[in-house]
């Protein structure tokens, strides 16, 4: 999955700045189907986050709970009136976990994507400045690290969290830590090769030449240029990690079931129920985590797609300021060559015809 | 770097360094593996703990020596890897040398089918998305792509086991093969415990084809994840080298639009794609683990989800520390592959 | 060929026939009419120009003959090709057409072959599209093509991948390519911009040869008026997706009639009219003493130096110290490598060079790709370091400065980067860009630096309120404008200029060098102006070095240089540049044809 990160982020480059708010803006530089997926996707998130915060007040039972009013659920009921997703092998109501599982997920989400992105981010910014050997030896290890499995990664650093044993408390931030081990290094390594080509930059050999200490070189001029990548990157990784965190979760190596309701977890108490014919069990975790995974995968891809310039319809060549300019250095008025083309761009407006008129 | 000793050719030298930078990959696995895992103290409270006494707890650390100071465990574990020894298990006493090789080809075999699954599903679909760029079947592929890589292998394995096997009926939930089938097959020799291979040396159509049978299943649900995660890539690659001056270039010498698709931008979209591959490998054995234990498939994932419960750390380690060593020698041979493909590495 | 394929009876019967043809792009915020009602002809043989700046439609028209527009793209009118239509030609007919009866040259000879295959592989691929031919057959015509287009060894290059080749081998590839199908016209896209200028004359030659030897027509897309020049036997003037004027050459250039012609004439730089039609110095701006450069390396490059250097008014030979004081910049016998690929050996980028500027004198530096100009100008603003050698500025050796001393002479120079559209923070606005320098350096308040901004603005002839903008809502020139205006904030003594004017459209250009003289004339400041275009330094330098293969081979007063060049290499250069002048340009042709075969051209 990781592989999906490196493709997508490949060719990413900063787009012109965008004046007023980002998301309208971004949303209105969509259309068509591109601009149904993003919504989709960011439809589909904002449902999640509601009900993960909510989740106390929407699901009808606790999600540890096997009885309500002392009247037990009883186990691997068919759904029903009172349960409608059915009631699970351990005899908890499969509707209220999977609800709370989406607060176990989003808390796992964004600790997991805060923390790597705090470590991994600035580690990438200055490796890729500074370069030497310092930077070919974090290399090395990001890059093993990276071509290793995911999951065998977070299992062995939740193995060295918990100590092989399942703590209740820890269980949550077990979790999110593992994940962050194996996100650090694709933060790292996406960062720095944003660093290393921005670097070369004109702009920044500018500041260079302009005596700019290092410091202010990569937080002013380089950081800004390489933060573009973030947003899209710190999606595709949320859903990495909803996926991680199930996987652990499906080995035994998550969230305790008392401690909090986990959607893999559940899928693998519903595996043995699925040979048997039960459906009710494992469907609905499983559904749960496919549609936040590509809900959050959509907005990354669309976020990608419209980021990079390379996939870009491409229109006509030149920028009309462009030929605004050449007009203007010939000092031919636009009649002369007819209507003017396209709609006529302000930034190269009139003020600028009597300036360069001192050609 | 002694630049005299390097050979002339740039190809071999190209090479003959990704060779070495094995090395370094492999040894920082085995020691992120190796430390991680020891710093919450030994294999040995951690699968026997609670059970036995504190003092039987002593005696058995110092009978596997893990009494000793760490970095002589450490120089000792390396010794062993150099000599093939990846330790035994604590639980079972296995020499996990030997679940490597067992559980290993089986891991192998369902890695083999579940590739062919992502090729047969994910290359042409990958195309067509790109050829109707914005079309309904790209939405639609692009959609399908989105979903498989959405669905965690094991839901989807729950999934087609519920249809065509719990519903259906029509194939196999789990296991390589039927009961007899396997214990004929255990007699097969030489048995190289790929059961297809050795379902072939047997002769028996019959098996071979309960075999397939047991491998349809497993294999679509790692499969189907990989070909979204091709689908992806084609399509990606596709549409950046079908705007390339050298595209429009052969349009305009008149060469035919299927052959300007196939010779020259499928072609040079697959140069990124494979090196994608080499971390696919990664991620194929990060699903395998996952799809062996939905299927009950005895591979390398589900011996290892088994130690996992087991808390035989010793053998985790040593099977991680194979995995490690697999992913990096894959990776090279797929900068081998990436060489032959692209010219530009050639020279 | 051109006889057999005869279908047009009479000489003056065209061959290629626009008529009102129309291009328009379907965009977001409505259509663009990239092209529109643009009609021209071309007879069988001729050789047509068709000429105009950025956004003029000029490579859009031709793509549309193709079909090898973006389906965004609508095309009315009518183009046809011996009474064909091509405009409504789709699918197997129009493919049966490209490549066989007009085949195409881009700009870019480096991206247009594909990287994975041999040169002769794509060769046969054209042949094989429009003739049955066995491989073999193929093959031996391929050899045939490579050779005919002038590429030495074909046998072996044949099997070359591009990436193996120069720009100027692969920009032969390209048109045996477009040849190889004998077609009966040639759409040559901007053939020789991404080139050296001795590479382009080679091309053009080669180009002109062709339609000698094979009859092909050729329609020439480009920006540059001296290829034009060069090369065309009529001129399509195109301007804002119209055609504004067309003539045959000599009288375009004599007696252009529309305004936007007249303008695009005179906003050329032209070799010979700048400085070096001076002959007396005194005609330069009062600064006494003239730059000096010596190269301390053996070989038939240092006579030539030295004898320039001994050769100019008022310089010292040798030694960089003016009689004036300290000069601004002195670089001496200035080393620099890189480190190889893998396994290679380094790369010596710059050998040797040793150059001085007085305070107050623009030294042009010219010199073709991978003569290491740039690495030059690189090099002395601490960009890259040094291997050995020394450079000082204002008498300081940077090499051996502290840092201290290093952060304050900084101030004194600033440097213009040749890429506009990249050298500015795209994150940070216009003002922020221009009052960086003040920042770093911390001089002055919040309001003090507001006001040297508009200071600046206002000097390089921009609104103030353009410091509120963002970069990419400017225009390339507008942009190299506020680059200049940053590298100008600190009142420099020393500016390093790379090539600040080569991504500009010539009337933008000619604009930009214009407020440039200006400046330095009122400001004083000394400059290292490099560029690859000797017109450009012709304009604006004071002197001239040379630089080739990271050698300095001659360098003199721009008058020296530029009229009377010592060097044989500068002679190649200098007659490998087309002027904007069809009837000098004949002759200037003829005397490098001369001096090619005299062997004396440098390789």
């Amino acid at each position: 999955m990781s592989a999906l990160v490196a493709t997508e982020t490949a060719d990413l480059e900063a787009p012109p700045r965008r004046r007023g708010f980002p998301g309208v803006a971004l949303i209105r530089s969509t259309h068509g189907l591109q601009r149904a997926m993003l919504l989709s996707g960011l439809v589909v998130i904002v449902v999640f986050v509601v009900v993960a915060v909510f989740a106390p007040l929407i699901a009808p039972y606790g999600f540890n709970a096997d009885r309500a009013n002392g009247v037990i659920f009883g186990t691997q009921q068919p759904p029903s009136a009172a349960h409608w997703f059915g009631t699970t092998v351990g005899g908890q109501d499969v509707l209220s976990r999977v609800i709370f599982g989406a607060r176990t997920a989003l808390t796992v989400i964004v600790l997991a994507v805060a923390i790597s992105l705090t470590l991994g981010a600035p580690l990438g910014v200055i490796s890729g400045y500074v370069g030497g050997k310092v930077d070919r030896v974090l290399v090395l290890i990001t890059d093993a690290l990276y071509a290793f499995p995911s999951l065998l990664l977070a299992i062995v650093v939740s193995i060295m969290i918990t100590g092989g044993r399942s703590t209740p408390v820890g269980g949550i931030i077990a979790a999110a830590l593992s994940i962050t081990v194996v996100f650090v290094p694709q933060y790292f390594r996406v960062v720095r090769n944003q660093t290393v080509s921005v670097k070369h930059e004109p702009f920044v050999d500018a500041a260079r030449i302009t005596g700019a200490k290092p410091g202010r070189i990569m937080f002013r001029h380089v950081l800004p240029n390489v933060s573009q990548t973030i947003p899209v990157l710190a999606t595709l990784n949320a859903s990495e990690a909803i996926l991680t965190l199930a996987g652990l979760g499906f080995l035994g190596f998550g969230i305790e079931p008392s401690a909090a309701a986990e959607w893999g977890y559940d899928l693998n108490k519903a595996l043995s129920d699925a040979t048997n014919g039960i459906w009710w069990t494992g469907i609905y975790p499983g559904l749960a985590i496919v549609i936040v995974v590509a809900g959050v995968t959509l907005v990354g891809e669309s976020l990608n797609d419209i980021l990079n310039p390379m996939l870009r319809t491409r229109g006509a060549g030149t920028t009309t300021a462009d030929e605004q300019e050449i007009v203007l250095a010939t000092e031919l008025d636009a009649t002369t060559g007819g209507h003017a083309a396209g709609p006529a761009d302000p930034t190269a407006d009139s003020p600028t015809s009597e300036q360069e008129d001192g050609r | 770097m002694n630049v005299k000793i390097l050979p002339r050719s740039p190809l071999v030298r190209y090479l003959l360094v990704r060779l070495a930078l094995i090395v370094p990959t492999v040894w920082i696995l085995v020691s992120v593996v190796f430390f991680f895992m020891r710093v919450i103290g030994d294999p040995i409270t951690a699968s026997q703990g609670g059970r036995l006494s504190a003092a039987q707890l002593a005696a058995r650390r110092a009978a596997a020596g893990f009494d000793r100071p760490i970095l002589q465990q450490y120089g000792e574990y390396l010794g062993g890897l150099l000599h093939g020894d990846f330790g035994t298990a604590l639980t079972d006493h296995r020499k996990i040398s030997e679940v490597l090789i067992t559980n290993g080809a089986a891991t192998l075999e369902l890695t083999f089918w579940a590739l062919i699954v992502a090729f047969v599903v994910g290359i042409p679909l990958g195309r067509l998305a790109a050829r109707y760029r914005d079309k309904l079947p790209d939405v639609t592929i692009r959609t399908f792509a989105v979903l498989v890589y959405a669905a965690p292998v094991f839901f989807v394995g729950l999934l087609l086991k519920l249809l065509f096997s719990a519903t259906l009926g029509w194939l196999p939930a789990s296991g390589r093969a039927s009961a007899g089938v396997e214990i004929a097959l255990n007699n097969v020799n030489p048995k190289t415990n790929v059961m297809i291979i050795d379902a072939i040396l047997y002769g028996d159509p019959g098996y071979i084809l309960d075999v397939l049978r047991h491998a349809i299943l497993p294999a679509l649900a790692l499969g189907l994840l990989t070909a979204g995660v091709f689908i992806r890539l084609i399509r990606i690659n596709l549409l950046e080298t079908m705007r390339t001056d050298y595209v429009t270039a052969a349009r305009a010498r008149g060469v035919p639009e299927r052959l300007v698709v196939r010779k020259h931008a499928f072609r040079n979209a697959l140069v990124p794609v494979v090196t994608v591959m080499g971390m696919q490998i990664a991620i194929m054995l990060g699903g395998a683990i996952l799809t062996e234990t939905t299927f009950e498939w005895q591979g390398l994932g589900y011996v290892l989800s088994h130690y996992l419960l087991a808390r035989d750390f010793v053998a985790v380690q040593g099977i991680v520390t194979a995995i490690a060593v697999v992913v990096a020698v894959s990776s090279f041979l797929i900068d081998v592959i990436n060489a032959l493909v692209d010219p530009r590495v050639r020279y | 060929m051109s006889a057999s394929r005869a279908t047009t009876p009479g000489a003056g019967t065209p061959m290629l026939a626009l008529d009102h043809l129309s291009v328009t792009f379907r965009s977001d915020a409505g259509p663009v009419h990239a092209v529109r009602e643009v009609s021209f002809d071309v007879a069988p043989g001729e050789i047509v120009a068709v000429v105009g700046e950025s956004g003029s439609g000029k490579s859009v028209s031709s793509r549309a003959l193709l079909g090898l527009l973006p389906g965004t793209a609508s095309v009315g009118g009518s183009a046809r090709i011996d009474g064909v239509e091509l405009t409504t030609l789709g699918g197997e007919s129009m493919r049966r057409v490209r490549g066989d009866r007009i085949a195409m040259i881009f700009q870019e000879p480096a991206t247009s072959l594909d990287p994975v295959r041999t040169v002769g592989w794509q060769v046969m691929e054209a042949l094989r599209a429009h003739r049955r031919m066995s491989r073999r057959a193929a093959h031996r015509r391929a050899v045939e093509l490579l050779d005919l287009v002038g590429i030495p060894d074909p046998e072996r290059r044949v099997h070359s991948y591009p990436h193996q080749m120069s720009g100027g081998q692969k920009q032969r590839v390209m048109i045996a390519i477009a040849i190889s199908c004998e077609p009966e016209l040639i759409i040559a896209d901007e053939p020789t911009t991404a080139l050296d200028v001795t590479v382009q004359a080679a091309i053009l030659d080669l180009l002109r040869g062709l339609r000698d030897r094979l009859g092909t027509a050729i329609v020439l897309i480009t920006h540059n008026m001296g290829v034009v020049a060069d090369l065309a036997d009529r001129v399509v003037v195109m301007y804002r997706g119209q055609v504004v004027e067309q003539a045959p050459v000599a009288q375009l250039f004599a007696a252009p009639a529309h305004p936007y012609t007249q303008r695009l004439l005179a906003a050329v730089p032209y070799l010979g009219q700048g400085r070096s039609s001076h002959a007396v110095p005194g005609a330069e701006p009062a600064t006494p003493a003239g730059s000096t450069v010596a190269t301390d390396r053996s070989g038939p490059d240092v006579d030539a130096a030295r004898a320039t250097s001994l050769g100019t008014p008022g310089a010292i030979s040798g030694e960089p110290a003016p009689s004036s004081g300290t000069p601004a910049l002195a670089v001496r016998d200035l080393v620099v490598e890189f480190p190889g690929r893998l396994g290679s050996p380094r790369v010596r980028a710059v050998d040797g060079v040793s150059l001085t500027i007085a305070p107050g004198r623009v030294l042009g530096l010219v010199g073709e790709s991978g003569s290491g100009k740039t690495t030059v100008g690189r090099t002395v603003v601490g960009l890259v370091p040094a291997t050995s050698g020394s450079i000082d500025v204002f008498g300081t050796d940077l090499r051996t400065a502290s840092p201290h001393t290093l952060r304050d002479l900084r101030r004194r120079f600033g440097f213009v980067f040749q890429d506009p559209a990249a050298s500015l923070n795209p994150r940070a606005s216009v003002g922020a860009c221009i009052a960086e320098p003040l920042s770093v350096h911390k001089v002055g308040t919040d309001a003090s630096r507001h006001k040297r901004v508009a200071e600046l603005l206002e000097a390089v002839e921009l609104p103030a309120a353009f410091a509120k903008r963002y970069p990419h809502e400017l225009s390339g020139g507008q942009r190299q404008r506020v680059s200049l205006a940053r590298a100008l904030v600190l009142g420099p003594d020393l500016l390093i200029a790379d090539e600040p004017t080569s991504a500009l459209d010539v009337s933008v250009q000619a604009t930009v060098l214009h407020l440039f003289q200006e400046l330095q004339r009122e400001m004083g400041f000394a400059c290292l102006f490099i560029s690859h275009d000797l017109a450009v330094v012709d304009i604006v330098a004071h002197d001239v070095a040379v630089m080739s293969l990271g050698q300095l081979v001659e360098v003199g007063t721009t008058a020296e240089v530029l009229s009377a060049p010592r060097h044989p290499y500068t002679r190649a250069l200098l007659a490998a540049v087309p002027v904007p002048d069809p009837a000098a340009q004949r002759e200037r042709r003829e005397e490098r044809a001369a001096l090619l075969a005299a062997g004396s051209v440098a390789s």
